[in-house]
């Protein structure tokens, strides 16, 4: 099968206009030895056996609508409405490419307009771009921004942002020769701040799910004019106030929970938010408003000197492509969810995971391994890094998807569980893996 | 001031209304720190019903040009159609609702589909290894010109503070090498389009890291020394990076690991139709030779055959360049991607690049004694016109006919771009499109040319049918409005 339009009479005409006997010999710069090679792949496939291989393929995920979920860890199960796909699945939105023509892309423009202003909102920032790939690497870019505006070349992390994230970071910095130093908590990392920093770069709520007093930090990072970035769980400002309330100068995250499915990783969409003084800096792309010769209101890329295609290599970023269609997706949702759904979406998700643990701390064998005030996630610590396998076990045993070992991130703490909860979970399935950890 | 096309969002707004139900909380309320808790009337969202919304992002929707609606020749771009089967495909369950981090054996189908991908993507571009991690083709070039870096200093070969990018590339090139911490040296083009042998044997040196090259060219043109320029940079020690944004003229016509490329970055929101969704989301796998694949971003799927069995699982990189994307990319891409290779197999991928090279050959050839042709020989997938013949004519400008193009329901091709063509007009046809969409498009690019000698004013003012006409970008750069207040 193929999307081929021509049929082979009409290709014949074509090439006959051209004074060719075969299309081959519109190759014959490519050198002969290497011309017309082998590809060793399965053979073409109609739709109809595509889509039997493909259902198969599904078939052997375990997917998270069937089966409780108590996975986060910087990616979230929360309820998607019916609406976002009939309207972000518009092939007027789906099929376009990135507004360069806005007098035929005013739909796109208009949206990551009201995208922008919704970030800025939600995080209580003055200004937001289009999108980056991700949370990850809309950090790792603010880390890069931040070194920019303040010609310093040193970022303090704790371990407490999420481990892709500080990973992400370290790839896009090491090679600019900006130092990266890591701490194991936010209250080490507050020691290190010098006159070098160029910014404090935390998590909010942080990778354990705790919250953090974001005006001790904000002040701290300040006190030696360094930038105070902060990476915050978009559907958590539902309830918990924003960064911008303490003085942040960036604040980025990962807007795949507003509305866009778990999708094993991706396409999530990064987001990316800073001070006002700041935009000649941000890297990426820009919606503006704008007016048309006869006056009339839209809206166009703007502040297009940052980027790569006009400054080549003294952009901001590299960054062309971005993810212009999870950026709807969160901008329906968020029209959709509204300042009192996303308030709910926020108050369920935070009383679920506070029963759940209440529950859980009550179990013998296990304690939360954190005191501190939590949104919808927890530590659990079990007795033993053999007790964490057991519990996974039995999760699975059971047809939950269970929390997440901490053993992968963190050495010091194999014998500790990850949770989560969102309004997904009801109090049956929170109650469920309460006896299955009981039952280990 | 005219009333706005279609009011914000925030101005249909009303207070109380809502767009949403959740179940009733079954759970005890746990009492919420105070100094912690938002105020909620200083959350900022609007408050709309569902039919608010849905006609609000109707209406949106119906002021895009779009595939779907018509012609989209924006080359460099490869507008081609994103078959509907893939979208089908990638709402599964099975691939929508799985978290990342979801024990192994429950994701065997996911991991399946990525090792099977890297593997394809692997054959069809004739390298050894891939990784399917980048998220944008940008993102893709990050990695590939970070593993020529680790390459180099693996081997203790550390003076290498340069990467060669021809004049003709693509903006992201020099932007990514200037990231990786790369001098950025350009190398001009000569008189046929192809890389200038004599600038690059000058600049060319122990100090190169590399050359990153689009081939075919951002012109359009299948570089007729390739093998000499890849000689030429491995004899100097440097690496060979191939930007592979063009790949849809050359699939099962040439593979770029066959004739001299270390590695290279495929946009699969190009060449394997996953939808560009207004600006993204893309998916830049990286494929390269295996003296670089130890420094790919980890992790990468591997398979084993346990007991007849196949298990697919994640193995870590030790010398990895590092992560460059949460998780492992954009997997919703690779599952479309993944379909369209299986939909094609061998023959049907080189069909796909023969139809794109013959449809930008036709277009060429219909318009090359009306508008100059930038290098006139045999083009690959796109064609690249200038528009000076008019400008110094009758003072129409490249930008004016692109506008009055889309007075015709057309989307303009990529204009100004690549920067050494003078009122460059790059035309993407791809190998979708029908002879019938081609014969209108030339006509009409054919009467543009007509209006330009006979009316040039008509074209000079155009567009006059779209939603808004041409917007005032100077004001918008120097006042930028980027928001809305919600505040005051
Ligand atoms: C030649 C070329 N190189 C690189 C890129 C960058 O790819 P992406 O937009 O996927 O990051 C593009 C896309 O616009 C391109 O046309």
């Amino acid at each position: 099968m193929n999307y081929i339009s021509h049929s082979d009479a009409e290709r014949a005409e074509m090439l006959e206009s051209l004074g060719l006997q075969s299309v081959e010999e519109l190759f014959e710069v490519v050198p002969r030895h290497v011309r017309f090679p082998e590809l060793k792949l399965p053979k073409a496939l109609s739709e109809l056996e595509v889509t039997r291989l493909m259902t198969d393929l599904s078939g052997q995920n375990t997917n998270v609508l069937s089966h409780p979920c108590f996975l986060g860890a910087g990616a979230y199960r929360h309820y998607i409405p019916s609406v976002i796909g009939h309207l972000a699945g518009r092939a007027e939105f789906f099929t376009a490419y990135t507004p360069y023509q806005p007098e035929v892309s005013q739909g796109t423009l208009q949206a990551i307009y009201e995208f922008q202003t919704m970030m800025g909102e939600l995080y209580n920032m003055e200004v937001a771009n289009a999108s980056m790939y991700d949370g990850a690497s809309a950090l790792a870019e603010a880390a890069i921004m931040a070194v920019n505006v303040t010609g310093r070349r040193k970022i303090i992390m704790p371990r407490t942002v999420h481990p892709d994230s500080r990973a992400v970071t370290r790839t896009y910095t090491e090679p600019q020769g900006i130092t990266i130093e890591e701490y194991a908590t936010v209250e080490e990392a507050l020691e290190h701040l010098d006159d070098a920093t160029a910014a404090l770069l935390v998590q909010q709520p942080d990778f354990l799910g705790q919250l953090l007093d974001l005006q001790k930090l904000s002040d701290a990072a300040h006190a030696h004019k360094a930038l105070f970035v902060v990476s915050a769980y978009p559907t958590a400002m539902g309830l918990i106030k924003p960064p911008g309330d303490f003085g942040a100068d960036i604040v980025v995250g990962e807007g795949q929970p507003l509305g866009m499915a778990l999708s094993f990783g991706g396409p999530y969409v990064g987001i990316f938010t800073c001070r006002n003084e700041y935009i000649r800096q941000l890297p990426g792309r820009i919606v503006g408003k704008a007016l048309d010769k006869e006056g009339k209101q839209a809206y166009v890329l703007t502040l297009r000197t940052r980027e790569q295609d006009i400054r080549r290599e003294r952009a901001t970023s590299n960054i062309c492509t971005n993810e212009g269609l999870i950026a709807l997706i969160v901008t329906i949702y968020l029209s959709a969810m509204g300042k009192q759904g996303l308030r709910q979406v926020a108050e369920q998700s935070y009383h679920k995971a506070h029963y759940a643990a209440a529950e859980i701390a009550k179990l013998p064998g296990y304690e939360l391994a954190f005191d501190g005030p939590f949104f919808n996630e927890f530590v659990v610590r079990c007795k033993s890094a053999e007790a964490v396998e057991a519990v996974q076990k039995a999760c699975r045993e059971a047809g939950i998807i269970g929390g997440y070992s901490l053993s992968e991130v963190f050495d010091d703490m194999a014998d500790c569980l990850l949770f989560c909860c969102t309004e997904m979970n009801t109090r049956e399935e929170i109650d469920r893996l309460v006896a299955v950890l009981k039952a280990v | 001031m005219n009333a706005p096309l279609e009011p914000l969002i925030y101005d249909i707004s009303r207070p109380g209304r809502i767009a949403f139900s959740l179940p009733d909380l079954d759970v005890p309320e746990a009492p919420i720190p105070a100094e912690f808790e938002r105020d909620p009337e200083l959350l900022g969202l609007p408050e709309v019903s569902e039919l608010d919304v849905v006609r609000h992002f109707t209406h949106l929707s119906r002021l895009n040009h779009a595939i779907d609606v018509g012609f989209y020749p924006l080359g460099s771009c490869t507008m081609k159609y994103n078959p509907k089967l893939n979208e089908d495909v990638a709402r599964m369950p099975g691939f929508t609702w799985v978290h990342p981090l979801q024990p192994e054996d429950t994701v065997q189908g996911a991991l399946r589909v990525q090792y099977e991908l890297q593997n394809y993507l692997a054959e069809i571009a004739g390298f050894d290894a891939a990784t399917l991690q980048p998220a944008a083709g940008a993102q893709g070039e990050l990695v590939g010109v970070l593993t020529i870096r680790a390459y180099h200093q693996a081997r203790g070969d550390t003076q290498r503070n340069k990467i060669l990018v021809p004049d003709a590339a693509h903006g992201t090139n020099p932007a990514t090498a200037a990231m990786c911490g790369f001098k950025v040296v350009t190398i001009k083009s000569d008189s046929r389009g192809n890389v200038d042998l004599e600038a690059l044997a000058r600049h060319v040196g122990p100090d190169t890291a590399g050359l990153m090259l689009t081939n075919p060219n951002t012109l359009g043109l299948f570089d007729e020394h390739l093998t000499e320029i890849a000689e030429i940079v491995h004899k100097a020690g440097g690496l060979m990076y191939g930007d592979g944004a063009n790949f849809n003229a050359i699939l099962g016509i040439v593979k770029p690991g066959e004739v001299g490329f270390d590695v290279m970055h495929i946009n699969l929101h190009k060449t394997f139709s996953t939808p560009h969704g207004g600006g993204g989301p893309g998916s830049g796998p990286v494929v390269c030779k295996s003296h670089l694949a130890p420094y790919l971003p980890t992790p990468v799927v591997e398979k084993e055959t346990r007991d007849g069995q196949d298990h697919y699982s994640f193995r870590k990189l030790p010398g990895t360049v590092g992560k460059v994307r949460s998780f492992w990319g954009n997997f919703g891409m690779h599952v479309r991607a993944y379909t369209y290779i299986r939909v094609h197999g061998a023959r049907g991928l080189r069909d796909i690049s023969e139809n794109a090279v013959l449809n930008a050959n036709y277009i060429m050839n219909k318009l090359k004694d009306t508008y100059d042709v930038a290098y006139d020989r045999t083009c690959m997938h796109e064609c690249v016109l200038s528009g000076r013949k008019q400008k110094q004519k009758y003072g129409v400008k490249t930008l004016d006919i692109a506008k009055r193009l889309l007075d015709f329901g057309y989307h303009s091709p990529t204009i100004y771009f690549p920067l050494i063509v003078e009122e460059a007009i790059m035309i993407e046809p791809t190998e979708t499109e029908s002879k019938t969409t081609l014969d209108e498009f030339i006509d009409t690019m054919l009467q543009i040319a007509r209006e330009a000698e006979e009316t040039p004013d008509l074209v000079k003012n155009a567009p006059y049918t779209t939603p808004v006409l041409r917007l005032d970008e100077a004001t918008a750069a120097r006042k930028p409005e980027l928001r809305y207040r919600c505040f005051g």
